[in-house]
């Protein structure tokens, strides 16, 4: 299962409308260990494309090294899908490189840049095996949450 | 020679679970070789048909290794090198 705060969620959820028509991207870092997604980091879309994303390798590294610098790893690494469901595809399940985040897919093919809800699913992603699992959004994360 | 070479959650079945290992070689082709002698299979998820794979990223001393001449990179003692999975996927 999934906990995230109402603002986190907010966040991930504003920036996939920000970037439609072109895929969203980011993570959520928390502390080593504590499956706790703290703080939202946006990245940007290095394809630009409306149908694949890829945080720029230099970016990345400076992302990293800042994750590790903090004891923090990516709780959650997010991304939008802007024509399709909210659900992994082929080249999401090939490429998933974090088999202990939490892989959320927000679609924004509805309503766009618009006002309006999204389909906001998470999932496991570990070996090619996709696991849909439950998300609770609290309004705040409480220390027994972890 | 000891060069310090960080590996990604990922990948780190094939080092015992270690964060950072160390390997020997005077440039990326011949890390990844003694790379692969300590911790057999690591190769195969670093190279495919005898070049970097599309979606890792290797860096030495914060530099793209594509940006260094890739399996050509000249290395020296002291060289840190970081291993990172591209974070990236598609519709």
């Amino acid at each position: 299962m999934l906990t995230i705060d109402q603002a986190t969620y907010d966040a991930i959820v504003a920036h996939a409308k920000r970037e439609h028509p072109v895929e969203a991207c980011g993570i959520v870092a928390g502390p080593e260990g504590s499956d706790r997604p703290e703080r939202v980091i946006e990245m940007v879309n290095a394809a630009g494309s409306p149908t694949f994303y890829e945080f720029d390798s230099t970016e990345l590294l400076e992302l990293y090294k800042d994750l590790w610098d903090r004891d923090e790893e990516p709780v959650v690494v997010y991304h939008s899908h802007t024509a399709t469901e909210a659900y992994p595809s082929v080249t999401d399940v090939n490429l998933a490189s974090e088999p202990g985040a939490h892989y959320v897919l927000v679609s924004t093919r509805e309503h766009g840049n618009n006002e309006g809800p999204v389909d906001f699913r998470s999932y496991r992603i570990v070996d090619g095996e996709v696991t849909e699992e439950e998300v609770t959004i609290v309004p705040t994360l409480t220390r027994s949450s972890s | 020679m000891a060069i310090e070479v960080r590996i990604p959650t990922i990948l780190r079945t094939y080092t015992g679970g270690e964060k950072a290992v160390n390997a020997d070689g005077a440039s990326l082709s011949a890390l990844i070789d003694d790379l692969e002698a300590s911790h057999p299979g690591i190769k195969e998820r670093l190279i495919d048909n005898g070049d970097l794979r599309r979606f890792v990223n290797i860096y030495v001393n914060d530099e793209d290794v594509r940006f260094l001449g890739g399996l050509e990179a000249e290395l020296s003692d002291g060289d840190q090198v970081v291993v990172l999975p591209a974070v990236a996927g598609g519709a």
